[in-house]
């Protein structure tokens, strides 16, 4: 956990002036959670996150890290029990991948057998073969793959505490995304406490379970990603998270989220009526014809077969396209809009067909936040 | 591919050049009618002797640049010095602006004639190079790798041992090569305010006019700098950390 109260940074400058980094900082993370520090440049936010381990000493306020006041712990404890990534991964390039990542055991005196033998468990945790790896330097690695041994030294130790300054600014896009979610995945089962500092919205609403947006060393919002898009307490944070922050809101909700669980589903040798029926008594305008164990296969548009007769297989379409309940609903969107469908029925890794979701239902879901608030908010709801 | 192409010429080059000179050095020593055989009939003793001289002023001189300049350029490289560091080494610059023969004039003013004198001013025209690229080398040491080490933990002098100088070797060990070879080269003008060394050779050779004499001291002189160079280039090659080392891919 970490707690910041009443923090601030007042910096004098060499004409004789101050400027506040940051004013009165006062927040809380979760234990478990990534908290993602959010802002334009210069608004604080790397301030803030220096401050935490002491690398730059705060003015005023209060800092707690795992329970103890920093006040309290020699600075150099303090960095060793808080793992620590850049952006620019500050590998040192004259030692080996194993001796970078073995650092801080080395500083905390571990048995050095110990600490290698961790590192190469570390490299397996991103998928880096220890034996191909270990003895590299790190000059050897192409940039994803530095940037993943930056992120697993500061594991290495096995901190409960977690400082990363854009930790995957430095990376092409496709890496960038490729390493969130790995990390999302190793963040999930190793529940640390995270500062991340980003000025990547969609970065931040990626990674973030809290989001806190600064400016002019100013924490001007402090929310889940989801909330902060729904109801940005002001025009500042508006305008940062963008005119499309409503459809940014699509990556944070799930398929699952808005599916329609339906049994509702023929199979090939149902007769055409009986999916005439099902679909007009159920009010649907379309049925997903299955395989016999449950497999989409198929299927049938109502104003197609109106005047039909025979057996659902003689006139089924195939699927366009189908999504996973995982999936976000970014990727929904995109899938109908490709196929200029207004539905798409949804299916498990084997295939199996579990619901379908459509067009109103997420639109319907995205609105359901402004409704809700219709009564605080009744300009919006407008 | 390319990268063991050119370390292989690398190699191929300097196996010629020490090829080149075990024949001379054979042809020296066997060719006992010849040219150099001659010289070397005559000039052997004086040659062993002289050489001793020389290269314990290369060693004493060098060796302490190095013991100085090292410790001044990590010195002038700290944040707190910074201010002053330019300063300081424009004070050092003037050790290399004053022509070396003068240095050594002044040296005699100082502490007398001899081998004392010598050192000191041999000292003097080999720091800057030393100091300079010591103080270039760490400073051009990446702010976010001392960054990164600061926030993983490490206390400066650790910073300094284990990231700082690992990473500024290579420029430090340019500059003690140059360092050096100005040394090796004007040792000979240590004969001329009584410091000995193969000087002795050269300078009467010149004065007497005496051809062999004169190549008596300058092919020994010659070697003894391209030995040095050598050792030099196989010590950056084998001490500076496969990472850091743009010699090793």
């Amino acid at each position: 956990m970490i707690k910041l109260d009443k923090l601030s940074k007042i910096f004098e400058t060499p004409g004789g002036g101050t400027v506040t980094a940051a004013d009165k900082v006062t927040m809380e993370v979760p234990e478990g959670e990534i908290c993602v520090l959010l802002g334009p440049s210069g608004c604080g936010k790397t301030t803030t996150l220096k401050m935490i381990n002491g690398l730059i000493p705060k003015t005023s306020g209060k800092i707690h890290v795992a329970g103890r006041d920093t006040d309290d712990v020699d600075p150099v404890a303090l960095r060793r029990s808080i793992g620590y990534v850049i952006q620019q991964i500050g590998l040192f390039p004259n030692m080996t991948i194993e001796d970078n990542i073995s650092v801080v055991p080395d500083l905390l005196g571990w048995d050095r057998k110990k600490s290698r033998a961790r590192a190469g468990e570390l490299l397996e945790l991103v998928n880096l073969d220890p034996g191909i790896f270990l003895k590299r330097f790190p000059k050897e690695l192409s940039g994803g793959q530095q940037q993943r041994v930056g992120v697993i030294r500061a594991l290495a130790a096995d901190p409960p505490v977690l400082l990363m300054d854009e930790p995957f600014g430095a990376i092409d896009p496709i890496n960038r995304a490729v390493i969130q979610d790995e990390f999302l995945k190793m963040q999930k089962e190793l529940r640390k406490t995270i500062a991340f500092v980003s000025h990547d919205i969609d970065e931040a609403i990626k990674m973030g379970d809290k989001i806190a947006i600064f400016k002019d060393g100013i924490l001007e919002q402090y929310d889940s990603p989801d909330d902060l898009l729904a109801r940005p307490k002001n025009d500042f944070i508006a305008s940062f998270l963008g005119s499309d922050r409503t459809l940014k809101r699509l990556s944070l909700l799930k398929v699952s989220d808005v599916m329609i669980s339906s049994q509702i589903r023929v199979v090939a040798q149902d007769p055409v009526a009986k999916a005439r029926d099902l679909m007009k008594e159920a009010g649907h305008k379309n049925v997903v014809m299955v395989g016999p164990r449950g497999r989409a296969r198929g299927f049938l548009h109502l104003n197609d077969i109106l005047d039909e007769t025979g057996r659902v297989e003689e006139h089924f379409q195939a699927l366009p396209t189908t999504v996973h309940p995982d999936d976000d609903l970014r990727t929904a969107v995109s899938r109908m809009f490709r196929h200029d469908t207004t539905w798409l029925a949804c299916v498990d890794d084997d295939g199996f067909f579990q619901g379908f979701v459509t067009q109103r239902a997420i639109s319907h879901a995205l609105g359901a936040t402004y409704r809700d608030h219709a009564d605080h908010a009744p300009a919006e709801a407008l | 591919m390319s990268i063991r192409d050119t370390m292989n010429s690398d190699n191929v080059r300097s196996k010629a050049i020490f090829a080149l000179g075990l024949v001379f050095g054979i042809g020296l020593m066997a060719g006992e009618k010849g040219y150099f055989g001659d010289i070397w009939r005559l000039y052997s003793e004086d040659i062993i002797y002289l050489a001793q001289q020389h290269l314990v002023l290369v060693l004493v001189s060098s060796g302490l640049a190095i013991m100085v300049g090292v410790p001044v350029g990590i010195f002038l490289s700290r944040d707190r010095v910074q201010r002053y560091s330019e300063t300081v080494l424009q004070v050092f610059n003037i050790g290399t602006t004053i022509p070396t023969l003068a240095i050594l004039a002044l040296s005699i003013t100082l502490l007398g004639i001899g081998f004392t004198p010598a050192v000191f001013g041999l000292w003097i025209a080999t720091l800057l190079p030393i100091v300079r690229n010591t103080f270039q080398g760490l400073r051009e040491v990446p702010a976010h790798l001392k960054e990164a080490a600061t926030g993983m933990g490490m206390k400066p002098l650790h910073i300094l041992r284990s990231v700082e100088l690992p990473n500024a070797l290579y420029v430090i060990f340019a500059g003690i090569r140059t360092a050096v070879a100005v040394n090796v080269g004007t040792v000979p003008l240590a004969f001329l305010i009584g410091g000995g060394g193969l000087g002795e050779l050269i300078f009467t050779g010149i004065d007497l006019n005496d051809m062999q004499m004169l190549l008596a001291g300058a092919i020994p002189v010659a070697a003894l700098s391209m030995l040095a160079d050598y050792i030099l280039a196989r010590a950056q090659f084998w001490l500076i950390p496969r990472g850091v080392n743009p010699l090793r891919q």
